[in-house]
């Protein structure tokens, strides 16, 4: 295959975990991340090898908090990916970046590296909300970054907010609502809050936890109004809602994470980064040693302890994926696409499942597209969850 | 052949819990028919379930060897029995097959309601008790009051009852030499025909049914044509022989007071069953021994596959289960909600747990089992009369004159602080009080007639739970009284769910169907409607409860391209999806049909 792919970069380091927060990263001091850094774009030139002359349309530098390494070593980065790989004129490049590391940036170093998409962390426009989150910035440090960014010359800027917090209320949802679109992002990352296992959080919220000191969660009803009402909010601000939890101006959608959800190839590079190419699913080892001591041989990489999963995709494993994945996008699955790619009526596969989902108002078909309802959105993991072939 | 008067056949009886398989297992030990190291703990209990529960399911014989005092060799026949009253009969033949008992009473805890029942029934079958004082080396033993017990509330010498732990093999030597001067030597009449009592039998799928007997009168031979005397089948015994401990020993010939099996190509247990005399076909005794009586259930259930496909695996299950164990009942059932399965009849409530469990151990099977149902008289207005054990069979209320329900006589005994507590829980369960009694000042025997329906769902739990663990319990079906019944329904999201429906006193299906319907929404797990559940009497609704429409389940987050993450999240779902149980468009938990099985002591 000579399609083009995105690239994904894991920066595993943070300042400090978020309360929240399950996803693989940690603090790290500098001579750490110096290594990592190096290890990184040791395995760039490894794997980049193997992909011929595919050209890479989306990167998307994550986290973590890339923020952290400073523009030094991001424009060390980027030089590497250039010099890697065959990036296509105006490829989407995303970097990850929180306000509280932002400060020492210079933007404009950033922009002169390559970067031209950014994805500011906010959560939320309420302090003490930040607070409890664990968060290491207030609003006000956000506000600056924001900014700072658009001075230095960034044009596309993506605000990550979250739902569903500690002693939120739906009022002040909608004042962080208001105050974000009050500055014009290109889009907009609304979230809501999940309690997973492992988490300081969970130890406070989870299952048989109870934690009376801490505010209490917003319960389910007042959750997805907080949901409802942002989507009427922001779709009146002129934003379209294109995924479960996104929203963009027109042109601006994230094109890396949509290629997730409509399943193009990306190459993951970085401790635990997944990657799908050529219908194999990897995900790279998480732990840090290994990352970091392991020899890199290209050839060998997905059968070394570098590779701590590996999924050949069957047919039924990419079905199932089309349409869990597919729905999220509010686009749906496109019936004759799915004809195309299987050879296969989708009807013959998922007609009953489709229909039973039809009757209960939870999928709806338009103009041969199969997508969730409003309704269909707000328990989408059960509607999702029947698209599994036995 | 063995001369009469150095035969000793007993049997040993004991509240469970007392050490009688303790005990069994040192005087087979001390008697050297096994060396220590073939000794494994409680060698009679055979069965994995037996052991581990620490009870006695079915009777089992063991023939041991003693060098007594006097220098002579005596052979004891020791006949094992189950403990609990659901096995009632099953002690009472092998009873019948002794001529003595030992009673093993705990030292710490004295006499019991269940020691008495037994030794009760071992006295009405002439049976002389011989008490023996257990767990002496417990601190808290105190085997002078417990002696005191034996004689005040049994009436039966125990000051030089052996004072023993079987657990330690303390004093075991003193337990032997009293079973020889205690315990008469059978008394039989060893030129008679043929006149041998079945107490138990067992399945071989080599040897087809063994059947276990003592012999009364004559000898039996290996070869010999034998009759069973109440089903009139004939056979010709292939192997005679005795019991070494866990295996059998054939032999040529067993003579009069003698313990042993049989076999003879017996295709069912059917045709050997326990309390049948075997005689010999060509020169019959005049009459069989008292006692046959066929033993019919008392509580039944349905049981269902949780997986529907399983339903001929559990079909092979009671059938092998049923050829070791002839009071097991059971026909196919189908039910809407669970599907394919079976109704099974059980002798009590503790049959049908032992009945379940190895049904899942022995057979790995997950099942679904339904509310325990008592047998209920219909009297119908067109005069006909239908016994009821599945609620589903009730006729419609406009053809019902009356009803009646099966009514035990109960015995409970507890220490003075708990009667009051014993007893409003006995009021509660409709009992009818009839007498209690101070066996000593500080334990009262109280009496109740109680309906078997309200015993059989957790009324042992109650009573453990409302006397801290201290009262013991034992009950005698006495006959059935006639009562105001109701069938109570359950609705959920408007259908009947059959496998939920009971039939209920009239006075309790309120408060009852309310219950259900709480526990029931505690069960249900909220789905993409809102769910009614209803409890309804006919066409009366009497409670309700709704579980609300799930509101969310969305992953709005961002696992950016881990997507296994995201499958396995779905797959989980799936798989508790699968666990369900679809009723209508409603999918119900296994653990909600067995959660309304416990539904009163909260």
């Amino acid at each position: 295959m000579s399609l083009p792919f995105g690239l994904y970069i894991h920066i595993p380091f943070c300042v400090s975990k978020c309360r929240y927060c399950d996803f693989l990263s940690f603090p790290a001091d500098r001579a750490a991340r110096k290594a990592y850094l190096s290890r990184l774009i040791r395995e760039m030139r490894v794997r980049s090898s193997g992909l011929g002359s595919r050209k890479v349309r989306t990167v998307f530098i994550g986290g973590g908090t890339p923020s952290i390494l400073g523009d030094e070593q991001i424009s060390r980065l980027m030089e590497a990916v250039f010099s890697c790989f065959d990036v296509e004129e105006g490829a989407e490049i995303s970097m990850e970046c929180n306000p509280g590391t932002g400060e020492a940036l210079s933007f404009r170093n950033l922009r002169s590296a390559g970067i031209n998409r950014l994805s500011l962390g906010l959560q939320s426009m309420d302090d003490e909300q930040l607070r409890l989150l664990g968060r290491i910035h207030t609003k006000r440090q956000f506000l600056e970054s924001y900014e700072k960014a658009r001075e230095g010359g960034f044009d596309n800027i993506n605000i990550d907010i979250m739902s569903g917090l500690p002693g939120q209320s739906l009022a002040s949802w909608m004042r962080t609502l208001d105050e974000v679109c009050a500055l014009k992002p290109e889009h907009i990352s609304a979230y809501s809050l999940i309690v997973e296992e492992g988490t300081p959080f969970y130890s406070i919220y989870g299952e048989g936890a109870g934690r009376p000191s801490w505010p209490p969660l917003p319960d389910e009803d007042t959750e997805r109004d907080m949901y409802h009402e942002a989507e009427d909010f922001l779709k009146g601000q002129g934003y379209t809602h294109y995924e479960i939890s996104n929203f963009a101006r027109s042109g601006y959608e994230c094109r890396h994470n949509l290629a997730y959800w409509l399943r193009g190839d990306y190459l993951g590079l970085g401790l635990g980064a997944a990657s799908l190419i050529d219908h194999v699913r990897s995900a790279n080892t998480r732990d840090l040693d290994i990352y970091m001591k392991h020899s890199f041989e290209a050839d060998a990489f997905l059968r070394s302890p570098l590779c701590a999963e590996y999924t050949k995709l069957s047919e039924k494993d990419r079905m199932e994926e089309t349409m869990f994945l597919g729905l999220r996008c509010s686009l749906g699955v496109g019936c004759g696409q799915f004809e195309e790619t299987f050879g296969k009526d989708i009807y013959s596969v998922y007609g009953p499942v489709i229909d039973r989902y039809e009757k209960l108002g939870l999928l709806e078909e338009k103009g041969g597209r199969i997508r969730l309802t409003r309704a269909g959105i707000d328990v989408s993991n059960v509607v999702m969850a029947d698209f599994l072939l036995d | 052949m063995i001369d009469q008067s150095r035969i000793r056949n007993f049997c040993i009886i004991a509240h469970i819990d007392h050490g009688k398989s303790t005990l069994a297992d040192r005087i087979i030990e001390k008697t050297g028919t096994l060396t220590s190291r073939e000794m494994q703990d409680q060698v009679l209990d055979n069965m994995e379930l037996e052991r581990e529960r620490g009870i006695t399911i079915k009777s089992q014989a063991v023939r041991i060897v003693y060098k007594a005092q006097d220098g002579e060799e005596y052979i004891f026949n020791l006949i094992d029995t189950p403990g609990h009253v659901d096995f009632n009969y099953e002690v009472s033949r092998a009873l019948a097959a002794c001529e003595g008992a030992i009673l093993v009473v705990d030292a710490a805890q004295g006499v019991e309601a269940q020691t008495l029942a037994n030794v009760y029934m071992a006295i009405d079958h002439d049976l002389e008790v011989m008490p023996v004082i257990n767990k002496i080396d417990l601190p808290s033993a105190d085997p002078d009051r417990a002696a005191d017990e034996i004689e005040d509330i049994i009436g039966i010498e125990a000051h030089d009852a052996p004072r023993i732990s079987a657990k330690n093999g303390i004093n075991i030597e003193e337990v032997l030499e009293q079973i020889i001067t205690k315990i008469p030597a059978p008394q039989g009449d060893p030129d008679a025909p043929l006149k041998a009592l079945i107490f138990d039998s067992l399945y071989d799928p080599y040897k087809g049914v063994i059947a276990f007997f003592r012999i009364m009168d004559g000898s039996i031979r290996k070869g010999q044509r034998v009759r069973m005397m109440a089903t009139g089948s004939e056979f010709e015994t292939v192997e005679v022989g005795y019991f070494g401990a866990g295996r059998l020993i054939p032999c040529d010939e067993l003579g009069s007071g003698m313990v042993g099996y049989m076999a003879a190509s017996i295709k069912t247990l059917q045709e050997t069953r326990v309390g049948d005399t075997i005689t010999d076909a060509d020169h019959p005794c005049d009459e069989p021994l008292p006692g046959y009586k066929k033993v019919n259930p008392m509580v039944y259930c349905g049981i269902f596959p949780e997986d529907g496909a399983k339903y001929p695996e559990l079909r092979d299950a009671l059938e092998k289960l049923q050829l070791n164990d002839a009071s097991l009942f059971f026909e196919p059932e189908t039910s809407v909600a669970l599907g394919f399965g079976f109704r099974c009849g059980f002798l009590g409530l503790l049959h049908l747990e032992i009945v379940t469990e190895r049904i899942e151990r022995e057979y790995s099977l997950d099942i679904i089992t339904t509310a325990p149902s008592v047998v209920y008289r219909v009297y119908k207005t067109n005069g006909e009369m239908l016994e009821i054990s599945n609620p589903t069979n009730m006729p419609d209320p406009s053809e019902i004159d009356y009803m009646e329900e099966p009514i035990v006589s109960a015995e409970i005994m507890v220490t003075s602080e708990f009667v009051g507590a014993i007893m409003d829980l006995c009021q509660e369960r409709r009992g009818g009080y009839i007498s209690m009694e101070y066996v000593e000042p500080t334990r009262a025997l109280i009496k109740y007639d109680l309906p078997l329906n309200e015993i059989i769902y957790d009324f042992f739990d109650a009573l453990k739970s409302r006397s801290r663990g201290y009262a013991s319990f034992d009950y005698e079906l006495k006959g059935y009284q006639r009562s105001k019944l109701v069938k109570l329904d359950i609705l959920v999201n408007r259908e009947q769910v059959d496998a939920l429906s009971f039939i209920v006193f009239e006075g309790s299906a309120y408060e009852r169907g309310r219950k259900m319907c709480e526990k029931l929404k505690g069960e249900i797990p909220r789905q993409l409607f809102e769910i009614p559940i209803q409890a309804a009497i006919g066409n009366r609704i009497i409670a309700r409860e709704t579980v609300r429409a799930m509101r969310k389940d969305v992953l709005a987050k961002c696992y950016g391209g881990d997507i296994s993450r995201k499958k396995k999240l779905l797959e989980k779902q799936k798989e508790g999806k699968k666990k369900m149980r679809q009723i209508g468009s409603v999918e119900i938990p296994k653990q909600a049909f067995l959660s309304v099985l416990k539904l009163d002591e909260e």
